[in-house]
């Protein structure tokens, strides 16, 4: 196996990242004792790991000069699907096949739209965002699906065997979707193309890079994990309701600009979200056992942001403001 | 003809008096880099007067520090005999000095008129918001017709800007100039995008800016358009100005020489007595509906085929219809006698052809990317093993054709926007040498590269020619379309209209045929009286 | 050696044609939204009568109040190629507080509570355009951080309370309802500031400048023009309309936790492409995009009307949206390749 990873510029980011990440560890264990223990991790995993997962397929997306909006209507809207089906009687095989293939089918749907008609991608999946959770809302309506049976739901809650009491599915899955996601975008000719055309989609093209088709497999992979994270958050919650991860996009969104990667596209490493992923569950998590305003989060994570594209225009910047 | 070292430029008999403008050993560094190092240039009114010089020789460094874009480190600027300071390109504006760039920057949505007047339209007199003004659109569209009118085009000053050529988009740039009471008018390489018959109608524009006083500044690689309208010439060389004087007397190989420091041939190498092969590309009747019909060709494996034409008669079109970038309507494309999946690169390259573009920084190059990344960057697959990219053998592919080609650049992992033009089109080409391709198509190889690297590039082609590559060429420039081919291909208006072998071409049946005019030669000898007429410089 | 060939008079005609046809494309797309919501409520009138009623115009009239408000303002940044998503959280923290002003403070005149809506509203909307402005960071990114910030902002303010409608003075609460001649007096008001912006993008420089600042940024700087300036106004402005359509609707709803507004600003984005405003700025309208509030809130009331479940209100909203930017995206292809196709039959 090659070395994948050469030091560069571009890595100072992830450093910093890191430094952010020790420094939450460390204020959060000194404000609390609990910070630390294993419980705490468990449950951090289990409030994020949706979120994480949705932000490996985003970040390849937003590399590739794309964005997707629409990835915590298509939870919803597969959250949606599972229950109106289950509530039917269908059996969860064929569930999950038949969420799958949605995923699947949403995410190619954005896709053609972008590619195919050459939409803008935020416009595109601002409409689909509405779309899809519209048709949550017309599968479910004000309704709850709750009797989902025990072996499921403990998939969402419980630790995953032989691990300790420490892991939860949803980590798991996310560590082992962060090692492909990040094989493929650093070390595969897949991920090389995505990085060119993130950077110029012409000169791609002009290399024989088949962009169109390219920018579809990631819409539809997007599509896939987010029916996943969607069946995820049902089961942990023990809830369908039309209303599952409303809102979601945006903090998927926003840590992936934490993690460094540029929305113009082109620029990014998976090790700098995984990082971002641990910092923002970190700073909730902080929050959380601190008894500070959970909701509140919110501004940290806000600030944070800002903070991502500031800091790297900190030096430009004051260069101007002193010259005006 | 004087050769300046530090001493300012002697007076050159020209009309006029005192000049316009005075640059006068200005330089220029950023950081390390000494972009400019002694530019001076006079300009007078009613003079059109030529800037010439290989790329790297300071000549865009010197036309953004006129435009007010760049400050210099030393020198002097004098504007009608008064010093000045540009500390942005607003100064410049004021001081009547305007620059049209090679790709005009207009505002797609707004309407002609409105591109003209932004940011100071005609407003109405009563105005009590500070800052507010209400625009008087009648009166706006009728001073751009009015400009229009001066400058002899009639372009509609109500329409929307999306969609103009770029030599439309020119004469508004231009029109913006007028507006705007310019004295100097800066036109950097402003040909190089344009038809022939766009080429005449600027030059026609510029002799009225210049019979209306104003200064032009004429920024060209194109020796014969610099010998038809220009009256005077800057040399520059390294950074420095090496040669001013009157163009009367001076041959295009002084010009070269001043610009290279040494002597060039004036034709590129034509390897002769090739022997040609069997048929690697065959092209039947490809048809794109409102752009290229019924285009059939045919090329052999060593042999060189320029498709020579006016810009915008499609042969560009043609060409990446055939790689795949484009589609077509009807027709088939075989190689090696395999037809070619339609719209497919993939389908192109897999049966070995390469394609070097005709923009070299959007679609050539991802300009982020490095040096390394974008040579490798055809070849992925190539390079890949159980589905990882092989480091080791990307640096080896990188730095072997760097070294076969001679590339100059810092580091294999530099971005590749910090290498020269010439370097930057050896990175392109390596790029799909790498490939081992039996076709290659370029498209405008030479464009915007310095006369050394030229040279390299056409050497470059013969040699692949002798290797038993198939070469399509793509090229508006005659002497290299002449010099380089064994057949040449006319495309006029989206069909081929002549074919010349090596032998029988010359620079007058070429251009004919791509204009269209039916008697070459009765035709070759009106040109030369006509043009004998107009400028005193002969070919 | 090139032969002279001067463009012959016989082409001048055509070019001029040329124009027209640009003209009457982009009036037929702002002109096409106002069909689209003709034909749509001459359909629904036709199933069920009651849609015409007075009552339920009215209501639809100021449901569309603050939205075409937003709208405004968010048309304003499109167009110069930004955008807000702050807007939602705005309208929210300013709906809270100017509510909760007059709970504690029940005697306070109620253009002083508007004033202090557009004051927050126009604090939040400085801090986002000096951002930008300055900061040349991407709208998007500030914008979503600042919707965040101002959210989490307001989540702390509001704590577990909520604002009753019964803290809220009747003459506050009965703006809404209020009427000139049938017509709900926030509708004419509305009305009237939305003329005034969009006269004032017509017919001001500062107002032209901000298309061209979304048709190309760069050639924006290199004219010269105060980019920096323009872009700070827009946000600010769209900051301090956001604050005065959250003190509507605090007088719309009464009611009012820390959810007011969640989700707002993409339906404002959405209203405005659907009014014809080009994502990535350079062209539209400020009557588009009002027209295009004016038809997503009317469907909305429609399927109310319908007895459609309101359920399916997102789902048309979005395909409308996607119709929407797949039709603009058709007609600027379309347009763009006629305008060069008549060019090289003349060259």
């Amino acid at each position: 196996m090659s070395k994948v990873i050469r030091l560069q510029p571009a890595l100072r980011w992830e450093t910093g990242l890191a430094v952010v990440v020790i420094l939450i560890v460390a204020i959060g264990s000194v404000a609390s004792p609990d910070f630390l223990t294993g419980n705490n991790l468990f449950s951090l995993g289990l409030s994020n790991g949706e979120i994480a997962i949705m932000t490996l397929p985003m970040t390849l997306i937003i590399i590739s000069g794309e964005i997707d909006l629409s990835v915590a209507s298509i939870l919803g809207m597969s959250s949606a699907l599972l229950g109106f089906l289950w509530a039917r009687g269908w059996p969860m095989p064929a569930i999950f096949v038949t969420l799958a293939v949605v995923g699947v089918l949403a995410g190619a749907i954005n896709g053609l739209l972008v590619t195919r008609l050459r939409l803008p991608s935020l416009a595109v999946t601002i409409g689909t965002l509405a779309l899809y959770r519209g048709v949550a809302l017309i599968l479910l309506g004000p309704n709850t699906v709750s009797d989902f049976p025990n072996a499921y739901t403990n998939l969402g809650v419980n630790a995953v065997p032989f691990t300790g009491n420490d892991m939860t599915y949803s980590t798991l899955i996310f560590i082992v979707l962060a090692i492909v996601f990040g094989v493929v975008l650093h070390a595969t000719p897949f991920g090389r193309s995505i990085y060119a055309m993130g950077a110029s989609a012409e000169a791609a093209q002009f290399s024989g890079i088949r962009v169109k088709r390219i920018k579809t497999i990631l819409y539809m992979v997007s599509g896939f994990i987010c029916a996943l994270a969607g069946v995820l958050w049902t089961f942990r919650l023990n809830t369908a309701v039309q209303n599952n991860g409303l809102g979601l996009e945006l903090s998927v969104v926003a840590i992936v600009l934490l993690a460094g990667v540029s929305i113009f596209g082109g620029k990014g490493s998976l090790i700098g979200v995984v990082l971002a992923v641990l910092a923002f569950a970190g700073i909730q998590n902080a929050l959380l056992l601190t008894n500070f305003n959970q909701e509140a989060t919110g501004i940290v994570t806000g600030a944070l942001l800002l903070a991502s594209v500031f800091l790297p225009n900190a030096g430009r910047l004051l260069r101007r403001l002193s010259h005006s | 003809m004087e050769v300046a070292g530090n001493e300012p430029p002697a007076q050159p008999e020209a009309a006029g008096a005192a000049p316009v403008l005075e640059l006068r050993h200005a330089a220029k560094s950023f950081g390390a880099v000494r972009a400019l190092i002694d530019g001076s240039v006079d300009l007078r009114a009613g003079e059109v007067h030529a800037l010439l010089g290989e790329n790297g020789a300071g000549k865009s460094t010197l036309v953004k520090i006129l435009a007010g874009v760049h400050q210099p480190d030393s020198g002097t600027l004098k504007v009608n005999g008064a010093d000045v300071t540009l500390p942005g390109p607003a100064a410049a504006k004021a001081a009547g000095i305007a620059v049209i760039y090679q790709e005009p920057t207009l505002f797609p949505d707004l309407t002609v008129a409105e591109n003209m007047f932004v940011g100071r339209q005609p407003h109405r007199s009563a105005s009590w918001i500070k800052g507010g003004r209400r625009i008087d659109r009648r009166a706006m569209l009728r001073e751009a017709a009015a400009v229009f009118k001066r400058l002899g085009v009639p372009l509609d000053p109500a329409r929307i800007a999306r969609g103009l050529s770029i030599a439309d988009q020119q004469v508004v740039e231009i029109g913006k100039a007028l507006s705007l009471d310019a004295r100097v008018i800066v036109m950097d390489e402003p040909t190089a995008a344009l038809s022939a018959a766009e080429v005449e109608r600027l030059f026609e524009v510029i002799r009225t800016l210049k019979s209306q006083g104003a200064a032009v500044l004429f920024i060209s690689h194109r020796l014969e358009e610099v010998f038809a309208i220009c009256q005077t010439v800057t040399v520059m060389r390294d950074g420095s100005h090496v040669l001013t004087s009157d163009l009367a007397g001076l041959t295009a190989n002084d010009l070269v020489r001043a610009m290279v420091g040494r002597e060039l041939a004036e034709r590129p190498p034509h390897a002769a007595a090739v022997t040609t092969g069997e048929p690697v590309l065959i092209v039947e009747r490809l048809t794109r509906e409102g752009v290229f019909t019924d285009i059939s060709l045919t090329v052999r494996s060593g042999e060189i085929v320029a498709l020579a034409g006016l810009v915008g008669s499609g042969r560009s079109e043609v060409a990446r219809a055939v790689f795949g970038i484009d589609r077509y309507d009807a027709g088939q494309v075989a190689v090696h006698g395999k037809q070619l999946k339609k719209a497919s690169p993939t389908s192109a390259m897999a049966a070995g052809i390469g394609f070097v573009p005709e923009d070299r920084r959007q679609q050539g190059l991802v300009m982020d990317m490095s040096v390394q990344q974008n040579v490798a960057l055809a070849s992925l697959h190539d390079l890949e093993k159980g589905g990882l990219i092989r480091a080791s053998a990307e640096r080896a592919m990188a730095s072997d054709w760097a070294a076969r080609l001679k590339i100059k650049y810092g580091r294999l992992t530099d971005p590749v926007s910090m290498l020269s033009g010439g370097n930057q089109q050896k990175v392109v080409l390596a790029k799909w040498l790498g490939r081992k391709p039996s076709l290659l198509i370029v498209d405008e190889p030479t464009r915007g590269i310095d006369v050394g690297t030229k040279a390299e590039v056409h050497n470059l082609l013969a040699e692949l020619a002798g290797s038993g590559v198939g070469i399509l060429m793509i090229s508006s420039e005659l002497p290299e379309v002449l010099g380089v081919s064994d057949r040449i291909l006319v495309m006029r208006e989206g069909t081929l209209v002549a074919e010349f072998s090596h032998a029988v071409a010359s620079e007058e049946a070429v251009m004919s045929a791509a204009m269209g005019q039916h008697d070459p030669v009765s035709e070759a000898v009106k040109h030369d009286e006509r043009n004998d007429t107009q400028n005193g410089a002969s070919r | 050696m090139r032969a002279a060939i001067v463009p012959s008079r016989q082409q001048q005609p055509e070019r001029l044609r040329q124009s027209g046809l640009a003209e009457r494309v982009f009036r037929i797309r702002e002109s096409g939204i106002l069909v689209v919501l003709v034909v749509f409520v001459a359909v629904t009138t036709g199933v069920q009568h009651r849609f015409l009623d007075v009552s339920n115009i009215q209501f639809v009239l100021v449901d569309t109040a603050s939205f075409a408000l937003l709208a405004l303002g968010e048309t304003m940044v499109v167009i110069s190629r930004n955008v807000d998503l702050s807007v939602g959280s705005v309208v929210g923290l300013s709906a809270y507080l100017s509510a909760s002003l007059f709970a504690s403070h029940p005697g306070l005149p109620i253009p002083v509570v508007f004033l202090a809506g557009l004051g927050i509203g126009l604090a939040c909307g400085i801090a986002n355009g000096i951002m930008v402005a300055a900061g040349r960071v991407p709208s998007l990114v500030v914008t979503l951080a600042t919707l965040y910030i101002i959210r989490g902002i307001d989540i702390l303010v509001v704590g577990g309370n909520e604002v009753d409608a019964n803290q809220l003075p009747n003459a506050f609460l009965d703006i809404p309802k209020d009427t000139v001649g049938g017509i709900p007096d926030i509708a004419i008001a509305v009305a009237v500031i939305i003329a005034a912006g969009a006269y004032y993008l017509r017919t001001y420089r500062s107002g032209r400048d901000l298309y061209a600042i979304g048709s190309n940024p760069d050639a924006a700087r290199l004219a010269g023009l105060p980019v920096g300036r323009r872009v700070f106004t827009a946000f600010a402005v769209s900051g301090a309309i956001a604050g005065v359509a959250g003190v509507l609707w605090s007088a719309q709803y009464g009611t009012i936790n820390s959810t007011a507004g969640t989700g707002y600003e993409l339906q404002v984005v959405s209203a405005v492409v659907v009014g014809g405003v080009a994502i990535f700025g350079g062209s539209g309208s400020v009557t588009g995009a009002a027209i295009g509030a004016l038809l997503l809130t009317t469907i909305s009331s429609a399927l109310y009307v319908l007895g459609i479940s309101s359920f399916w209100d997102q789902a048309i909203w979005g395909l409308l949206l996607l119709v929407a930017i797949a039709l603009d995206q058709t007609l600027t292809e379309r347009l763009t390749s006629a305008l060069r196709k008549r060019r090289t039959r003349h060259e």
